[in-house]
């Protein structure tokens, strides 16, 4: 009882000192979080500037950073807004900007050339965007000309869409015994290979879709011992295109942190598939796709929205194969633009430095999401 | 709870049978009734006695004069299987079994066909399996021959005539070279359940595409898109284009239209474009305007 006494009066002691220590030295970030006194520094350099507009951007504080840009005359605070946060609904709507780096180009008396490169955390993983700043002389303050980037206008147009929608009709509670049931897509595994990385074992492979209806696809893996005893077992889980359409190939990854090839006797692969209602557009194509070599490798393209509908998340995946076309990587990114009707956006999926001098082709699919089905 | 009663009565009676042997009051019992039939036991000795009767799912009382049979209407004993019949006169206890039969005529079916949906062309690829059943339900399990009809959509009809063993008939169907509808029907004694069987077209066959320009594009087209049997590919059925010009490549996964699919790519001349559906290549253009 007394111990207990004890404890909860040290607790409270040390919750005090805490508080007062927050109150009298608080740090920067949780000062400009509360609302108290902005401590932004004196942008008094170029690089001073665009530092203090980064952490305005950060903490959203929109009002602040459009009054302190140069050039605001030349647009809104709404543009300058949803140049940042996109201009229709994507991941950069929610995304937060969690930190930024500044790295001057360029410098003359009045003026001066910044790089502003922003990371930010979304709902999928952290995406990056660069901006080349003009950055121009005040009297005593310098301020940041944006280059504002305007919202992509589509020309007025009629874009005829009659794409297909499948819907799914179960037998009833009440139904006889005997009575059928709609059958499960059949599925089938058409490639499978397992990697050894440095983080563990990555299952890799492709999944058809050999129905003639859609299909809510996955596949599970489980390592087996040359015991035969279950080492693990794991889901694809991102690296897939869920919905797979009639005849349409998928590549999944499986990943078994800390696991080690040499230890594993055989897989057992479960692809599994229900049947889904599901629509057969938009269409998106990927043009002009380039596999640039180490180093740096990387997949470059376009994505094009063939379809009138705005896309507002895109899942690209890419499937890299060796020369014998046996799969040896799959990599994925979501796009943080809006894919607007007929407008090219383009992407950048990187490579493992390791691999990449393995790869001789590549497969690039994409998985849709627009407002009206995330509904 | 009436099971759970009857199960107490039968106890007690069980209790009881060493002192029936003691006592008069026989009864004569037949060996086998068929479910919902009328039947009677008739008893030996005078006076009244009290005649139980303990199955699968069923008790029944009846007071009796001794020495007179005791008549059970139609319907009164529904469940096939075994029976307990105890007759209880004064101190006396007598006991017996008989079976009731499952009736001999078939009044319902139960027919699971599988699968639902299967590809054209599959040997032994769809099963039925039926089970017969007499008008209470009961499991018909004497040798019955059974019907099976496959009524694909060419207008083929498979018919098989399998012999149903403990109630029981099995048999494999071919899938049809034409999609559609299949009707799987199963018939016994005049009696038949229907099943529908969707035949699905197999994979693309002989995919080909054309190329037109159509200003700084190139509209293709893949003309009508058949299995090897010539059934339209069901429109959904994704088409890949690929176009490959100088090292980049352009894709495209397109859904099938009304039988076809189309697309617009960047024209390169010098491009090669291909073709393909699921593991299916097609044809390939090679651009040269």
């Amino acid at each position: 009882m007394k111990t207990g006494r004890v404890i909860a009066a040290s607790i409270t002691a040390a919750t005090a000192i805490f508080i007062a220590i927050g109150t009298i030295y608080p740090s920067k970030t949780a000062l400009e979080f509360s609302g108290g006194k902005n401590l932004l520094r004196t942008s008094s350099t170029p690089q001073a500037a665009v530092e203090n507009l980064g952490d305005e951007i950060r903490l959203r504080a929109w009002k602040p950073a459009y009054s302190s840009l140069a050039n605001k005359a030349e647009f809104t605070q709404s543009d300058f807004v949803h140049d940042l946060t996109g201009y229709y609904l994507s991941l950069r709507t929610y995304a937060t900007l969690e930190t930024f780096q500044v790295r001057p180009l360029h410098a003359s008396g009045d003026q001066a050339e910044v790089r502003f490169r922003m990371h930010w955390s979304s709902v999928v993983g952290p995406f990056t965007t660069t901006r080349d700043l003009h950055v121009v002389r005040n009297g005593s303050r310098w301020n940041v000309e944006w280059p504002l980037v305007k919202k992509t206008v589509v020309p007025p147009q009629v874009i005829p869409e009659n794409y297909l929608r499948w819907d799914v009709i179960y037998r009833g509670a009440g139904d006889d015994w005997g009575v059928q049931d709609v059958e499960a897509p059949h599925v089938r595994i058409v490639d499978m290979h397992p990697v050894q990385r440095a983080e563990g074992v990555v299952v890799l492979g492709e999944l058809l879709n050999e129905d003639v209806v859609p299909a809510y696809v996955s596949v599970r893996a489980t390592l087996l011992s040359k015991s035969g005893s279950t080492i693990s077992a794991e889901g694809s889980f991102d690296k897939i295109s869920h919905i797979l359409l009639p005849k349409q190939v998928t590549p999944f990854f499986i990943n078994f942190p800390d696991a080690t090839l040499s230890d594993v006797g055989s897989i057992r692969m479960e692809p599994l598939s229900s049947l889904v209602s599901a629509s057969a557009g938009p269409v998106i194509a990927i043009e002009n796709e380039r596999l640039n070599p180490a180093p740096g490798a990387t997949v470059t393209g376009q994505l094009v929205n063939q379809g009138g509908q705005v896309v507002n998340i895109a899942h690209i995946l890419e499937t890299l194969y060796d020369k014998s076309g046996q799969v040896v990587w799959v990599a994925d990114q979501y796009t943080n633009h809006a894919l607007l009707p007929q407008t090219p956006i383009p992407f950048t999926i990187h490579i493992p430095e390791d691999l990449a001098r393995k790869i001789s082709s590549e497969r690039t699919i994409t998985e849709t999401y627009s407002v009206r089905s995330l509904d | 709870m009436k099971l759970r009663f009857a199960c107490l009565i039968v106890a007690t009676l069980f209790a009881a049978l060493p002192l029936a042997y003691a006592q008069d009051g026989r009864m004569t019992l037949p060996k086998i009734v068929e479910a919902g039939n009328a039947f009677s036991i008739q008893s030996t000795g005078s006076g009244k006695g009290v005649l139980y009767i303990a199955g699968p799912g069923q008790v029944l009382k009846r007071d009796v004069q001794l020495g007179q049979p005791a008549y059970f209407e139609t319907g009164s004993l529904y469940n096939a299987g075994r029976y307990l019949v105890v007759l209880v006169s004064g101190s006396s206890t007598d006991s017996g079994w008989f079976s009731v039969a499952p009736g001999s005529k078939p009044a319902n079916l139960s027919f699971l066909a599988r699968p639902s949906r299967l590809s054209i062309g599959l040997h032994n690829g769809i099963s039925g399996t039926l089970y017969i059943f007499d008008v209470f339900h009961n499991l018909i399990t004497k040798p019955t021959p059974v019907s099976f009809k496959l009524s694909i959509p060419s207008g083929a009809v498979q018919q098989r005539t399998v012999t149903a063993h403990l109630g029981e008939a099995t048999t494999e169907m071919d899938s049809g070279t034409k999609e559609g509808f299949a009707q799987f029907e199963a018939q016994v004694d005049g009696i038949s359940s229907t099943r529908v069987v969707e035949q699905v077209p197999g994979s693309p066959c002989g995919l080909k595409m054309s190329a037109q320009p159509a200003g700084n594009q190139i509209h293709l087209q893949t003309d009508p898109v058949r299995d090897c049997s010539g059934n339209a590919v069901p429109d959904g059925t994704i088409v890949t284009f690929t176009e490959n010009y100088n090292g980049t490549r352009s894709t495209a996964d397109v859904p099938l239209k009304h039988g076809i699919a189309q697309v617009e790519l960047p024209a390169h001349p010098g491009a090669t474009i291909t073709v393909a559906s699921g593991v299916v290549l097609g044809n390939e253009i090679r651009w040269q305007k």
